[in-house]
């Protein structure tokens, strides 16, 4: 074990009793990455060592405890491409609300990681820039869109990360890595400053190593930002120290998630944990949620035209990459024709003939009422159970090239996740056993601001298991365990 | 054929608030280009906006001044296309749910008055501006953007299309300006581009039920050039008409230089705007003590005001032309207060008073003349300390130099002469110099009264009291 491969709270323990020193921490982390990042390419801008360092402060223990930060979240004067070549020039010009709370308690933000083109897609492939590894095993996929995150807290190249979550682009990438990510309750995170795949759905969360880091980054982003009006003046979450008693509880696994389409080496490790809960006392049952079947074509009509909307800015007139033309018509088709890859354009073309005139109602109006009849099929099972439970990815991390030529087939392996964006709720996957060396994970979904909670039922699954402790094991050399 | 005409009027409004309708850039006119900037109104990427409540207000209370219900969930929606003066390539706006529906406006026409149905008041953003090198977009070969605009809360005025005359177009439109004027909201200059018309125009058989095929016209950027825009497009859809061919459905642009409507884009090129709720922004709720709070600040509107001004006494004609005059009616009213004889007050401000600021080219309020000075004024030539020809010789120094009347008449010994031995030797002399005119006098020539009255006023240099001046000037023709 190195430094490294150390949670955020073992560090801080760690700093506190002055057992280490904090620049070894990102020492640790820097080495990491000078070794690996070429095999995994993680990040798409990585800061000077040297900065990262001298920007550890005496007494402030987050900015030893490097964090990585997806690269469709704004870093003030740090650059954020989306991983597109539109914005491959665009250099941040402010600081994302979240950025801007993790400043405050002086976090040392170590790079910009790889995604998904605009956070679109579920392997990361989709990167102008090439696509990020699998730390498990170079020849799959890290997961996506926040790939780049989730690998990064996996290998150890930062102690923890942000990502950002439209379908599972927090969810899966952590449960193909083998880390923990949260999926926050619509609106309990500002968006300010995250660059707007489909706004309704879009939330930023923590990806981190365990549970209990998890809580605390979670802490430290959530919270009323007046300059999202979508953000909801509640309560924020605070964190205190877990428990994770769980006796009594009532767990729902949700039928239609655990049906035919899983991986069957998956859902041993999901029937696994059924059991490890029912240990713990809690009390686990089937419950059906009739409309979830159609969360994926719902989603693929939502998503797709809030996004031709939103990445409509992409014009080169005032920012970012720039084609020629003889109008500023053509100029902007040029733009956007160069600019956008093949998945974005995809989308883009969707969501524009979703929202067209007289396909509007046949499209878009039906996706909304189906996206409340998902919802409130949600709302009824958590008046019998405290929190459901589903496999975060009914496959195994697959391997790079293997779906590029099928984006359907793609689209519906983000089955089990795809259904809590379009209902708001919070879910968070962890780890819950690994198939020949690949981790595969929980999630667990708990109503609108039951974070605390799902946090609870985590932590008690992590400390029953060992599979949170396990780092990945690359170029000969053994980490972990 | 007789054949009527149909004129919808979709005017568009800045609203006069602080700041901008979806971020705290300032609203402010002249400002160097992009200066008044922010990541939101610049269309960055992951800026959002958040409504600004004054925009709001002030919309609600437009809608609830031109008689509109207001609804009570108001949506605002995305209206996406791609144009390099809109930062997003879409307008955050309103379509099936703005915020007032179903108003009315009143209008005087040659045939009476008329009600001018009013489809929707909403609320939206304006866009930048495109400066194109050489000041033209043809032939131009670069463009700049001042996105200063950009952001800028705009008020949507969509008329029915109820009105039957460019005539009725003008009445229509310029009492929508003295409306939003009086609320305070909109400064109202149509030639700097604060408010904009664009209009719809059909023609159709006389009595026929059907509309015809509209035709939209833009670029109207003046009161005068909506009435000449819409007389020649009415022409020509009647010549075409006449003519046994179809109108094609089509917007057209006013070209104020050649005074004609050229074809900008048919139907078929239309946009497909693809609306869709915006979902960076919450559904805006408006409960009814809101509502109540907003009506309770509609000021007294230019059409109350000419009813309260007739009843005063006031002609027609006086009280239109001081009720639709936001400066001059609240100086009237203030006016009124201390001194009660409106018809003389109106008098003075839309003869005297009004010659002056043209000559000065401002409004009564950018002056130094208060209504307490104008009181003074009236009341010295009540009193007959002055006549009224010494009035208006010293109004302009109460206008520009603020400096009270009787002040004036006293540095400057303009009191009126009321002593009677003193006017007589006046008269004395005038009548000695000037036999020759007496003598017509007495022939019958009532004009050479006048003639001798102005000589005694020249002589007094204006002070002579003239009521005491006629009657002593008879008594000595006797």
């Amino acid at each position: 074990m190195e430094l490294a491969d150390l949670t955020a709270h073992e560090l801080l323990e760690l700093i506190s009793k002055r057992e280490i020193a904090p620049k070894d921490i990102v020492k640790s982390c820097i080495e990491r990455i000078e070794k690996y990042e070429p095999l995994i390419k993680a990040y798409l801008n990585i800061r000077d060592p040297e900065e990262v360092i001298n920007s550890i402060r005496e007494g402030a223990s987050y900015s030893a405890l490097p964090i990585a930060i997806k690269d469709n979240i704004l870093v003030k004067g740090l650059p954020n491409t989306c991983a597109s070549k539109i914005l491959s020039n665009f250099i941040a010009p402010y600081d994302a609300t979240v950025i801007e709370k993790l400043k405050e308690r002086s976090f040392n933000i170590i790079g910009k990681t790889n995604l998904d083109e605009f956070a679109m897609g579920s392997s990361t492939e989709n990167s102008a820039f090439g696509p990020t590894k699998n730390p498990w095993d170079l020849e799959r996929v890290p997961g996506g869109s926040s790939g780049g995150s989730a690998a990064s807290v996996a290998i150890g190249f930062s102690i923890w990360a942000l990502g950002s979550d439209t379908g599972g682009s927090i969810r899966q990438p952590a449960s193909f890595c083998g880390v923990v990510g949260l999926k926050p309750t619509y609106g309990t995170v500002s968006r300010y400053g995250l660059v707007a795949f489909a706004s309704s759905l879009d939330q930023i969360g923590p990806i981190t190593k365990d549970v209990t880091d998890c809580a605390l980054l979670y802490s430290f982003i959530n919270g009323h930002d007046p300059n999202d009006s979508t953000s909801l003046n509640v309560e924020p979450y605070r964190y205190s120290p877990l428990t994770g008693d769980i006796k009594g509880m009532k767990i729902g696994i949700i039928k239609e998630l655990l049906a035919e389409g899983v991986d069957p080496l998956v859902e041993r490790c999901i029937r696994e944990a059924i059991e490890t809960f029912q240990d713990l006392g809690a009390i686990v049952e089937e419950v059906s949620l009739p409309h979830i079947s159609y969360s994926v074509p719902t989603y693929y009509i939502l998503a797709p035209a809030e996004a031709s909307s939103n990445l409509a800015r992409f014009d080169g007139v005032r920012y970012g990459f720039r084609a020629n033309g003889k109008t500023a018509e053509e100029m902007m088709s040029n733009t956007r024709g160069e600019g956008f890859g093949p998945e974005v354009k995809r989308r883009i073309m969707l969501g524009t003939y979703v929202l067209s005139a007289g396909y509007y109602e046949a499209f878009y109006l039906k996706a909304l009422k189906f996206r409340n009849l998902i919802a409130s099929d949600f709302k009824k099972a958590f008046e019998s159970f405290d929190v459901l439970i589903s496999p975060t990815s009914p496959i195994l991390p697959f391997k790079l090239g293997e779906k590029v030529e099928n984006p359907l087939e793609m689209y519906l392996a983000d089955i089990c996740t795809i259904p809590i964006n379009l209902a708001g709720l919070p879910a968070i996957s962890i780890p819950c056993g690994f198939v020949n060396n690949l981790p595969v994970g929980l999630q667990i979904i708990g109503p609108v601001f039951s974070e605390a909670k799902l946090f609870e039922v985590a932590y008690a699954f992590e400390q029953a298991t060992p599979f949170h402790k396990r780092r990945p094991q690359l170029g000969g050399n053994t980490y972990g365990v | 054929m007789e054949y009527e005409v149909n004129i919808g009027i979709e005017i568009h409004a800045e609203l006069l608030t602080k700041s901008k309708v979806f971020c705290s850039c300032p609203v402010q006119f002249g400002a160097p280009p992009n200066t008044l900037t922010c990541p939101v109104c610049l269309g960055l990427p992951g800026a959002l906006p958040v409504l600004n409540k004054k925009a709001v207000e002030y919309a609600i209370l437009t809608a609830l001044a031109l008689n509109c219900k207001i609804n009570r969930n108001a949506i605002f929606h995305r209206k996406n296309y791609f144009y390099p003066d809109l930062p997003k390539n879409y307008q955050i706006s309103q379509y099936d749910t703005p915020i007032g529906i179903q108003g009315y406006l009143e209008i005087e026409t040659s045939s009476g008055r008329k009600r001018i149905r009013i489809r929707r008041v909403h609320l939206e953003e304006d866009t930048g501006k495109l400066i194109h090198s050489g000041g033209r977009i043809t032939g131009s070969d670069m463009s700049f953007v001042d996105f200063n605009r950009s952001g800028v809360p705009l008020l949507e005025i969509v008329s029915e299309p109820d009105i039957s005359s460019p005539e009725e177009a003008k009445e229509y439109l310029t009492n929508i300006r003295d409306i939003l004027v009086f609320l305070g909201v909109c400064d109202g200059k149509m030639e700097e581009g604060s408010m904009r018309c664009e209009a719809n125009v059909s023609i159709r058989p006389k009595g026929s039920e059907r509309l015809g095929t509209k035709t939209e016209l833009k670029n109207i950027n003046s009161f005068r050039a909506v009435e000449r825009a819409l007389q020649y497009e009415i022409e020509r859809q009647i010549d075409i008409v006449s003519k046994g061919r179809e109108i094609i459905q089509e917007t057209r642009h006013w070209d104020e230089k050649n005074e004609k409507t050229i074809s900008m884009r048919s139907k078929e090129e239309a946009h497909d705007y693809r609306y869709f709720p915006e979902p960076d922004l919450v559904p805006l709720e408006i409960d009814d003590g809101w509502i109540e709070k907003i009506r309770a600040q509609i000021p007294e509107l230019p059409e109350e005001k000419y009813e309260r001004y007739k009843k005063l006494g006031l002609t027609p004609y006086e009280a239109k032309l001081l009720a639709h005059d936001l400066e001059m009616s609240t100086f009237f009213d203030e006016t009124i207060k201390l001194y009660n004889n409106p018809k003389n007050i109106a008098n003075w401000l839309l003869v005297d008073v009004t010659k002056e600021l043209k000559d000065r080219n401002k409004a009564i309020n950018q002056t130094l003349l208060t209504p307490r000075m104008l009181v003074e004024l009236l009341t010295l030539i009540d009193e007959e300390k002055i006549s009224g020809r010494i009035a208006k010789d010293i109004l302009p120094e109460l206008i520009d130099k603020g400096i009270s009347p009787r002040k004036v008449i006293e540095e400057r010994n303009l009191l009126q002469i009321t002593d009677t031995s003193e006017l007589s030797s006046v008269i004395e002399q005038v009548l000695k110099e000037n036999a020759n005119v007496v003598e017509e006098y007495k022939k019958g020539k009532e004009k050479s009264f006048m003639f001798l009255v102005g000589q005694v006023m020249r002589l007094t240099k204006g002070k002579a009291n003239p009521k005491l001046v006629n009657e002593l000037l008879r008594k000595a023709l006797g």
